[in-house]
């Protein structure tokens, strides 16, 4: 085995920072726990368990409502919160904003708000190959309910878009775009700057869905220029049931409220109810106020280590792990862009991704094995499923060689 | 669960490498198909049975599709298992061994199980259950002439929970 010689230098002081996540010191089956499943959902530092505890203790309450000490103070922490994320995508607003379960959630709302009122029977929706389940199925629903069509930009043997048909497919049907930023079965990066120049010029809106893009790169929503972008908090280190969606002021003032309840209105007869403005619109009912401050917690402790220290890092460990399982014979990478993130799905010959992922869970290393809610990715390669290595700022390069050994283990298993 | 390796090369060294009864049984009296739309295996189950209503037996039996080592080891020593019972008694076997995969079954006591024992391991690992089971699902439903089974709980023949 010409295992490579190189290790790239670390960028990060990564004992110091693995040392925040309490959870990293597990050990499973014997052996310490290496945690490669971040692109389905990261850890989370004790820094930001400390601030939901913090919150739970003492400044707990229903927010915008009462005038007393802790409604106050618990809906300043919220709106604090929602401040932390617009900076964190560099928003111009922070009505700009809205507070989701997830970027499930996120695309929902888009769906129902914007798609339902502009989108008509006849209208074309422009999607690609790489999205998740959850950017293609509620426009299937969209389309079952009005009649209009989606087209599809197919990828290449790489995995990547097929910019030249993206742009082929516009006409003037074409009413809205939804794209992925990072794949999460293969690790690419889409070019979604140029695809959302390229939509506009034809005055077409763009969704991104951010959700493996935001914890692993710097996103600047202006200089996307992207109408929406969702992301989801536990997969940036906090906790789940929260998320966010971006909107421009514009869009999100044109659209119908998704969800009716308390806080999204202004006032309420039986004759007539008067919407809230943005954001409150959007966020009927008592949100998840812990998980939303929580993940204003993760976002400033990911700031702290900074966004391209972390994209760079995990560039090394994609880098290291790449080089050595191209080496592997018998183990094929499926997913080769140019331009990708730490993600790393994988085939062994002969054997299937559920055994391959028992067995690797045999030594202690976590992968995700399976569609990745992405079947047309897989049927693009023709498998029913991968297995898939996700790395995040705190791995190391002692845990890619874990990963490799636990290859080795599961091919000798197979021998 | 310590011993999986070890299962995985019991079976796997043995089962997966060469699977007994595989392909289909051309003609055949009953058959279904199994899917896990989880991991997206499928198996196919052919049976050859004689016999009136109260003496069905298993003449012949053959399994056929893509899947993991679980499944198609566990296809593989089913086939063996019941090749010239009786369906009462392949049956028995199903339901014994479903309370077996889902830790139902106590393994200090007296059991039919044998050599199927060795998925015993298997309550350990919830998601891999569903694979060690399907094509005992499939079986169950070749005999009731039900053309399709999964291992989602709507459409499955057995789910008890």
């Amino acid at each position: 085995m010409n295992a490579p010689t190189f290790k790239p230098a670390a960028v990060l002081d990564i004992e110091r920072i693995r040392a925040d996540f309490p959870i990293l010191k597990l050990e499973v089956n014997n052996k310490p726990l290496v945690y490669l499943d971040n692109a389905a959902s990261s850890q989370m530092p004790q820094q930001v368990i400390d601030r939901l505890v913090r919150y739970q203790t003492s400044q707990h309450a229903n927010i915008h409502r009462a005038v007393h000490y802790l409604s106050e103070t618990a809906t300043h922490e919220y709106e604090v919160a929602r401040r932390t994320l617009q900076k964190f995508i560099n928003a111009k607003e922070d009505r700009e904003i809205i507070f989701t379960s997830g970027t499930t959630e996120a695309i929902n709302l888009v769906m129902h708000g914007y798609g339902r009122k502009f989108i008509k029977a006849g209208d074309e929706i422009i999607l690609t190959t790489l999205e998740h389940h959850s950017n293609i199925v509620p426009w299937q629903m969209l389309c079952e309910e009005t009649g209009a069509k989606i087209r599809v930009v197919p990828i290449n043997d790489a995995g990547e878009l097929d910019i030249a048909v993206y742009e082929s497919l516009f006409n003037e049907r074409t009413k809205f775009v939804g794209v992925v930023h990072i794949s999460n079965a293969l690790g690419t990066i889409n070019p979604v700057k140029q695809m959302i120049a390229f939509a506009h010029a034809r005055g077409v809106p763009v969704l991104v869905d951010g959700a493996q893009a935001a914890p692993h790169l710097s996103v600047d929503v202006q200089d996307l220029d992207c109408d929406f972008y969702a992301y989801s908090g536990h997969k940036l280190c906090g906790p789940t049931g929260i998320g966010m969606l971006y909107g421009k002021a514009k869009h999100l003032e044109a659209m119908q409220p998704y969800k009716g309840g308390g806080d999204m209105i202004l006032s309420v007869t039986f004759e007539k109810t008067t919407y809230n403005t943005i954001p409150f619109k959007f966020e009927a009912g008592t949100p998840p106020i812990m998980a939303a401050i929580g993940l204003g917690a993760a976002i400033d402790y990911l700031q702290t280590i900074g966004m391209d220290k972390i994209a760079a890092h995990e560039h090394s460990l994609l880098e290291y792990a790449t080089a050595q399982i191209n080496d592997m014979p018998g183990v094929r990478i499926i997913g080769t862009a140019k331009n990708k993130a730490s993600v790393i799905s994988f085939a062994i010959d002969g054997v299937h991704p559920h055994d391959i992922g028992s067995l690797l869970n045999q030594e202690g290393v976590a992968v995700r094995t399976g569609h990745h809610c992405a079947q047309p990715v897989m049927d693009r390669y023709r498998v029913p499923a991968t297995s898939r290595a996700s790395f995040a700022f705190y791995n190391t390069m002692a845990e890619v060689d874990a990963l490799i050994t636990g290859i080795r283990t599961v091919q000798q298993v197979f021998a | 669960m310590a011993d999986l390796k070890a299962l995985y090369q019991e079976v796997i060294l043995d089962h997966n490498k060469k699977p007994r009864n595989y392909g289909k049984l051309s003609p055949s009296t009953h058959h279904a198909e199994g899917h896990n739309p989880l991991c997206g295996d499928h198996i196919s189950v052919t049976l050859n049975l004689s016999g009136n209503l109260a003496d069905v037996k298993i003449e012949a039996i053959g399994f056929e599709g893509e899947a993991c080592a679980v499944c198609k080891s566990s296809a593989s020593m089913m086939t063996v298992a019941v090749k010239g019972k009786t369906r009462d008694e392949a049956e028995t076997l199903t339901q014994d061994f479903l309370a077996m995969a889902t830790g139902k079954m106590d393994m200090n006591a007296p059991n039919n199980m044998g050599r199927l024992a060795v998925f015993a391991g298997v309550k350990d690992l919830p998601t891999r259950v569903k694979c060690a089971i399907l094509p005992w699902h499939t079986l169950h439903a070749a005999f009731n002439s039900v053309l399709e089974v999964s291992t989602e709980a709507d459409a499955d023949p057995m789910h008890t929970s």
